[in-house]
């Protein structure tokens, strides 16, 4: 029966493969889910483990969710535990912290990370800097998610990426999800963490199916937070990245493959704790490095795997100084072709790696 | 009954006198004095309610005991503390309560310890009446090991058990009362959230949020505006459009009390508080009061008022002498007694000063814990990439 069951999925996979532009396949026996759905079925699993779980957010209810991530969950868990609220993000974002400093456990959802600014003094001064200031007496079990980055054709005020300003502050820690896998394994986690975690998701990325493993689909999977993980092994160039640039970096590093070029891909899923030990042993091995982000390069999250690598041991193991692929340093425009040309492309990937490689 | 405890403690008044001063006071405390006293209070101005909180108080004798003690303590403490920092042993900011003990003495006597409360930095008072030591709040502020934050946070970052602080950024401790409240809400405990800021603050745009999400979801938070007339230099009629504070929550209904008495302060208190048990939903109080010092310490707080109206409110309206003189009218204690216990808090407050000047700082070693809880330790970059400390919870 299993045998039939893998026959026919991996048949319908391969039908499927030529018109899914991004499918990535890690082993059989597994299921396909879309990131959206892994963040589903995370926040459905919390939700169900632990009564203290609560979500708020602005149509996170009654709409289903502005992007649809919490669809089904309001009418499975009722008012009670999935919230709606007024579009009042300073507001509603003290709120949470504050129910998550007398017991509960929410899940403050913002419909992206831009508007976050709004609310950005309770995320960094409340939630925080609390467990510190208290010297230990007060905990603050909170999650604050949603979209982060460029979208497509939403401008400048809603592109900007916050990897580089949360991932600044002490106290908090910072998750940026890629895959499915990821998604749902780390949220878990976040959601389980007694402490302050930003967890950017990425619009873009919402709809993209991969494979998840067996193992991904138990109720207590989980995926530590401050781990990186090896994507696509390779013996000449560490390629560092998050979030949905790591299917770029894949891509090239598939292109580059057919020229003999080998590139260890490594996903980030961290920003902090920054998993520095997990890129040192790749450079230890390739002796090259570059960064791939879609924020803005200046003080950006490139910018810090850099420096932290120039202050290590891998950094006696460079062949060629170290270099960041960013977003360019403008505010988004909107035209086709201006935002195509304002994040980093594929070509640009494969540029910066040849350059590098001195190929 | 009273004639025959009459006839005894005079008899044992006879026999004290050969056996010392002490006895004497126990004997008048049973005969003497006036056990409890119903005082009139000052009526509360009222908005969108159809009735305010009773126009008498009930006073025991203990309770009046009780809260001219911990007035007097808050008071003493403020004053050591002012005392402190001008000999630069207490550092950055330190923003002082003398003049509003009867808030926070009033707000405690009409809420339980099991309720909670939040406030901004003016906040050593409160730390007390939330069931702080007057020890670890004075070696807070001298940031040694011994203080109630360890000495990683200081004057404004205070915390005990359900007290959230102290807490430094003007407002943003008002939707995070909001946010115990819903936690109280949904945990359907009975208890309930008391959110303070003051006149300054009262303009914050994230407060009106905070009205607009509490009475829609009727959690049961008291917000309560400690108007002391004054944010930092601006008088309120420079800073607010209305000054109708206790009118500001619009639909959520207000109360405008007098500040300075504790007993108004405490059945305004009791009335609010039960208004939220009764799954009301929020209700707001202005606690109309006054502070003697300046904003902080490095406000001498006089170029934006006269002495004379602070000396004025000091000698008409100053919440210890309110309660003194209704005590002693009322033969409910005696001068000597009052005098007992300012001893004992004088007391207490150097005990506290002592302990605060005495005990050691942090050490070293606890730099960088408590960044996280529940963690495994972790390590942290110190000044430079040579230096790695450790973390832990």
């Amino acid at each position: 029966m299993a045998s039939l069951r893998c026959f026919l999925r991996s048949g319908k996979n391969a039908a499927s493969a030529a018109l899914r532009r991004e499918f990535h396949r890690t082993q059989p026996a597994a299921v396909q889910v879309t990131v959206r759905d892994a963040l589903n079925q995370a926040m459905d699993e919390e939700l169900e483990r632990d009564e203290r779980v609560f979500l708020l957010g602005e149509e996170v209810a009654q709409y289903d969710g502005a992007y649809k991530i919490s669809r089904g969950l309001w009418k499975k868990y009722g008012d009670k535990r999935i919230i709606d609220t007024p579009i009042t993000e300073m507001g509603f974002a003290g709120i949470a912290v504050g129910a998550a400093m007398a017991g509960l456990r929410p899940i403050c959802e913002f419909m992206t990370f831009n508007f976050s600014m709004q609310a950005i003094d309770q995320v960094i001064n409340s939630a925080a800097k609390t467990y510190y200031m208290s010297a230990g007496f007060q905990s603050v079990p909170i999650v604050f998610r949603g979209p982060n980055g460029a979208s497509a054709g939403v401008a400048a005020q809603h592109s900007q990426c916050f990897a580089a300003w949360y991932g600044h502050c002490p106290g908090l820690k910072v998750v940026s999800p890629w895959s499915a896998e990821d998604a749902k394994g780390l949220l878990k986690s976040a959601i389980r963490d007694d402490n302050p975690v930003v967890f950017l998701e990425n619009e873009l990325m919402y709809g993209v199916a991969f494979d998840m493993s067996e193992e991904s689909q138990s109720k207590d999977f989980l995926i530590p937070i401050g781990k990186a993980k090896v994507e696509r092994p390779g013996n000449h160039i560490t390629v560092v990245s998050h979030s949905r640039m790591v299917t770029l970096c894949l891509d090239a590093a598939a292109v580059l493959a057919k020229e003999g070029i080998e590139c260890e891909v490594i996903n980030m899923r961290s920003i902090r704790p920054l998993d520095t030990d997990t890129i040192e042993t790749s450079i230890m091995k390739t002796n090259h490095l570059i960064t791939v982000e879609g924020g803005w390069p200046q003080f950006g999250v490139g910018a810090e795997v850099l420096a932290r690598i120039m202050e290590g041991p891998a950094f006696n193991f460079l062949d060629a100084p170290a270099v960041r692929v960013t977003g360019v340093d403008i505010p988004m425009p909107y035209a086709k072709i201006l935002e195509d040309n304002s994040i980093p492309q594929i070509k640009d990937i494969i540029f910066s790696i040849k350059k590098t490689l001195n190929v | 009954m009273r004639k025959m405890l009459t006839i005894i403690s005079n008899v044992l008044r006879g026999s004290a006198s050969r056996n010392g001063a002490r006895v004497v006071v126990s004997a008048r405390t049973y005969a003497d004095f006036t056990p409890q006293a119903t005082f009139d209070i000052k009526k509360c101005d009222v908005h969108k309610l159809e009735e305010g909180p009773p126009l008498q108080a009930t006073l025991t004798r203990e309770e009046g005991l009780q809260y001219y003690r911990t007035m007097q303590t808050i008071r003493r403490m403020e004053l050591k503390a002012d005392q402190l920092y001008k000999q630069k042993i207490i550092r950055g900011f330190c923003h002082l309560y003398d003049g509003q003990e009867a808030c926070a003495v009033g707000i405690e006597g009409g809420i339980n310890l099991s309720d909670h409360l939040i406030t901004a930095y003016r906040a050593h008072g409160y730390t007390l009446t939330r069931g702080g030591t007057v020890r670890e709040i004075m070696a807070e502020l001298t940031g040694r090991r011994g203080g109630i934050a360890k000495g990683k946070g200081g004057s404004m970052h205070m915390y005990t058990k359900h007290f959230y602080g102290g807490n430094g950024i003007v407002g943003a401790q008002v939707p995070l009362g909001a946010g115990v409240a819903l936690a109280c809400k949904y945990q359907g405990n009975n208890e309930l959230c008391v959110c303070l800021y003051g006149d300054g603050a009262a303009n914050q745009g994230q407060i009106f949020e905070t009205y607009n999400m509490a009475s829609l979801w009727k959690l049961p938070c008291i917000f309560i505006c400690e108007n002391n007339k004054y944010g930092m230099g601006t008088s309120v009629e420079r800073a607010s459009a209305s000054t109708d504070y206790y009118k500001r929550g619009d639909f959520i209904p207000g109360l405008r009390v007098d500040g300075m008495d504790v007993l108004c302060v405490r059945e305004a208190t009791k009335f609010a508080a039960d208004h939220c048990r009764s799954g009301k939903g929020p209700i707001l109080m202005e606690l109309q009061t006054y502070r003697y010092h300046g904003h902080s310490m490095s406000d001498p707080g006089v170029s934006y008022r006269t002495r004379e109206e602070i000396q004025e409110v000091r000698s008409k309206s100053d919440p210890i002498s309110l309660l003194k003189d209704r005590m002693l009218s009322n033969n409910m204690a005696s001068v000597e007694e009052l005098k007992e216990i300012d001893v004992e808090v004088r007391k207490e407050i150097e005990d506290g000063a002592q302990f605060s000047t005495t005990d050691p700082e942090p050490p070293l070693d606890d730099l960088c814990n408590h960044i996280f809880y529940n963690n495994p330790p972790l390590e942290v970059r110190g000044t430079n990439p040579w230096t790695k400390l450790k973390s832990v919870s």
